[in-house]
């Protein structure tokens, strides 16, 4: 029962890093495939003008993950890092040079300047969420012993499944992505971005169902015991629930209510996750370790959930102002192209500019 | 537990994933000490940092002088920028902990864990605020903006305790108990709240004031030394630098608490202090020289009986020395050493130059007219700096040759990975960029004239 209540927070935290985090990765996805610096210029702004206020807070579900895992999983968790170092070491640098390029790139005062920072942020956009989802593949492929760096540092993650699911993760953050900010074109009345980011939904929505799908199929060959639970039972439900989502949110952003859009596009994908760990339960690591072996002392355990149930109290109402805030508009910057042309610094610039 | 108990039980402890042996375990701790090196900096600012901001923005709400307002904002920014630095680098220490130190974590990770669970929330709360606080500004009312600042402030405080008290662990491991080398009974309230935890915030918070008062003073006089003395230059010296100043005095009565404690609980850490070979009572104490193998301190300066009153307040008091332990438990001593002696002889000259400006402030009601004092700020920044780094260094390789004090040696807690030159040349780029882009964006925010934080001028003599 404990152990069970600690996975819960870890896959509540990862659905709530992949629908946060991951729409701000996509961003990147959309920001590297924007166009020159002349014409992606629109496109570059509105993801400065959205991202801005909410990354940092976004970002920290991951460590939230991260920190609950070595709490209430150490041995699952010293075994995990240990033999993915590598897709982990690049996404931790990947994460690094994102949030650095992204903090900079609105100070950038001529257009290499710009260049440099932007492919940055947007290069490594796409690197982190494929190797944190390559990660999850080869925790799902069984292809993670328990131990000091006792699998494979190269083939456990660089495998088909864990590029498929790595995939998944690049696309599902792009569809979010244009999402999200197809409804914030349309509250900033943004028509253009509105129409931009519409048709970029509907592509990214249809090429990350269709590449899941396709995903299910590289799961039979190559886990067929979590495809086998993936695909029955509680597992099967979760999968169809995000399937509904997703075609409800094509359709929704087909007939322009991307408010709703948001939720539906969110749920899809926390869908997916809640399905991939019920369908793994009862294994951490699959065929070496369970949930149940892997947890700490029920002390810990509890001692943890009560700090996540506080922590909780004191942290709805923060956020709820943090969101009601943003969502009215109230954070938001004046919306300006990022063109990357050369624009040198004035006294007289307004405030709203970069940061 | 006592020391004693646990060396004895140090000989068996299970670690959870075996023993490893990798051959780069220095490269994996210089690469483990270059990531704190950077991070613990922006920790400074994140303690210390928004109480100053908060208090520029109390004095604009009082007085409604928009120089205040001026300083607060571009403050706000810096903030929010070294914050964003700080949860990169916080995040990089996050993975390292499992990329570099899996047996640590898988052995211990649930005892001290809590720790992190509730800097996290702390964290996350700090970034809420801290948006809110920064974009905020002219957009929400005044009272609102001002108690998201003060948010920012306690959750500042809240999460590096917590970070703080997981080191205090590591130097005074309790909360659990070792059965057959087994880790159990875990009580992990009890970890966190150590012995070692109220010196090491106290002095950790107070290095935090050090650091960002000296530093951010600099700036500004630095500004002064060029001829820039206007309303907003002298307020952007005065704040930061009466704020160091009152620290710096306290720092010393809570580092000669801290010296007190190491000796009650560390004894060896103590004695690598001085390099003190054997027990002994009016223990002398050298300033600088270099420690050799037979014990000796060369070319140092030898003060009699000084490490004993250092210790326990009593020129006869005993002190313990590195002999007490075999060879193998004692701290590398010329590191640990130097690291102290540089702490403690900078701290002194901070809390001196703090002593000039309180004085000056006292008696004459005014700032020091001699350019060396404004040099001296300038210089002290980095100083403060080096300061904070070599107390971490002292704490920290004053502990080895283990990672949990007296149970499990630095070198059974390290990954068996083999990459570990990568992980340390890529790290190494990751850091040389960061700073880069950091000073890089500093100087373009400076460069911008402080008028543009209110969109008016500053009103007279600005």
């Amino acid at each position: 029962m404990l152990p069970d209540l600690a996975i819960a927070l870890v896959v509540a935290g990862m659905a709530a890093y992949a629908v946060l985090a991951g729409a701000d990765f996509g961003a990147g996805f959309w920001d590297l495939t924007a166009g020159g610096a002349e014409r992606g210029g629109p496109v570059r702004g509105m993801i400065q003008r959205s991202m801005a206020p909410v990354w940092e807070a976004n970002h920290v579900w991951l460590i939230f993950v991260l920190v609950v895992l070595w709490t209430c999983f150490p041995v699952a968790f010293g075994s995990l890092m240990s033999t993915l170092y590598v897709p982990m070491f690049i996404a931790v640098s990947g994460i690094i040079f994102r949030g650095t390029a992204f903090a900079l790139r609105g100070e950038a005062a001529t257009i290499a300047e710009a260049r440099l920072l932007g492919a940055m942020f947007a290069l490594s956009s796409v690197l982190v969420p494929f190797c944190l989802g390559a990660s999850v593949g080869a925790v799902a492929a069984g292809n993670v012993p328990v131990g000091n760096a006792s699998g494979d540092p190269i083939s456990s993650w660089l495998n088909p499944l864990g590029i498929t699911v790595g995939v998944i993760f690049v696309l599902t953050g792009a569809y979010l992505s244009a999402v999200y900010m197809a409804a914030d074109a349309q509250r900033g009345d943004l028509a253009d971005l509105r129409r931009a980011f519409r048709a970029r939904a509907l592509g990214a929505g249809i090429a990350a169902g269709a590449v899941a799908a396709a995903g299910l199929l590289v799961l039979h060959s190559e886990a067929r015991a979590l495809y086998d639970d993936l695909t029955t039972g509680t597992g099967l439900a979760c999968i169809a629930v995000s399937a509904a989502a997703g075609i409800a949110t094509l359709a929704l952003v087909w007939r322009e209510r991307y408010e709703a859009a948001r939720y539906s596009a969110a749920a899809a994908v926390a869908a997916v996750i809640v399905g991939w760990a019920l369908a793994q339960a009862p294994y951490l690591l699959p065929g070496e370790l369970t949930i149940d072996e892997a947890a700490a002392p029920d002390a810990t355990l509890v001692a943890t959930l009560v700090s996540v149930v506080v922590g909780t109290l004191v942290l709805i109402p923060s956020l709820y102002w943090l969101y009601s805030l943003t969502l009215q508009g109230r954070l938001d910057k004046a919306y300006e192209p990022l063109d990357q042309r050369f624009r040198p610094l004035r006294a007289a610039d307004p405030e709203d500019r970069g940061s | 537990m006592s020391p004693v108990d646990v060396s004895l039980a140090a000989q068996s402890l299970q670690t959870a994933l075996g023993e490893p042996s990798q051959s780069d375990l220095l490269l994996t701790r210089q690469t483990q000490a270059m990531s704190f090196i950077f991070h613990i900096p922006l920790v400074c600012f994140g303690i210390a940092f928004p109480a100053m901001v908060v208090f520029a923005e109390g004095l604009w709400l009082r007085t409604g002088d928009p120089v205040y307002k001026a300083l607060a904002k571009r403050w706000s920014k810096v903030m929010l920028l070294l914050f964003a630095v700080g949860v990169v680098t916080g995040t990089i220490l996050s993975f390292e902990l499992g990329l570099l130190w899996p047996n640590f974590m898988a052995t211990f990770g649930d005892v001290f864990g809590l720790g992190f669970t509730l800097e996290g929330f702390s964290f996350f709360l700090e970034a809420i605020f801290i948006a809110i606080y920064v974009y905020g500004w002219d957009r929400i009312s005044s009272r609102a903006h001002l108690l998201a600042g003060i948010a920012v402030v306690i959750t500042g405080i809240t999460g590096s305790t917590m970070v703080i008290a997981v080191n205090g662990w590591m130097n005074e491991p309790t909360g659990f108990e070792l059965v057959n080398g087994e880790v159990t009974d875990i009580a992990p309230w009890s970890a966190l709240f150590n012995d070692q935890l109220a010196f090491e915030v106290t002095h950790m918070y107070l290095a935090g004031y050090l650091v960002v008062g000296f530093i951010v003073a600099g700036v500004y006089a630095r500004a002064w030394l060029r001829g820039d003395r206007g309303r907003y230059v002298r307020a952007g010296l005065v704040i930061p630098l009466a704020f160091a100043a009152l620290t710096a005095p306290v720092q010393l009565i809570v580092g000669d608490w801290a010296a007190r404690t190491v000796a009650k609980d560390q004894p060896v850490k103590l004695a690598a202090f001085e390099g003190l070979q054997k027990t002994e009572r009016q223990a002398p104490f050298h300033i600088g020289g270099i420690y050799e193998k037979d014990g000796d301190i060369e070319y140092g300066i030898e003060i009699p009986d000084l490490l004993s009153i250092l210790a326990d307040h009593d020129p006869n008091g005993e002190v313990v020395g590195l002999d007490s332990v075999p060879a193998e438990d004692r701290p590398p001593v010329n590191t640990t050493r130097l690291s102290f002696q540089a702490m403690v002889f900078i701290g002194t000259g901070l809390a001196a130059l703090a002593a000039v400006f309180l004085l000056t402030w006292w008696r004459k009601r005014r700032l020091p007219r001699t350019k060396w004092f404004y040099r001296a700020v300038v210089a002290c920044g980095p100083l403060a700096l080096v300061a904070l780094i070599c107390g971490w260094i002292t704490t920290e390789v004053g502990r080895q040759p283990w990672v949990v004090y007296e149970l499990m040696r630095t070198e059974d807690a390290v990954t068996d990975a083999n990459g570990i030159p990568f992980v340390a040349a890529g790290l190494l780029i990751v850091y040389l960029s960061l700073t880069a882009a950091v000073v890089w964006l500093l100087r373009r925010l400076a460069e911008r004239p402080p008028e543009s934080e209110v969109g008016g001028d500053l009103g007279a003599g600005a």
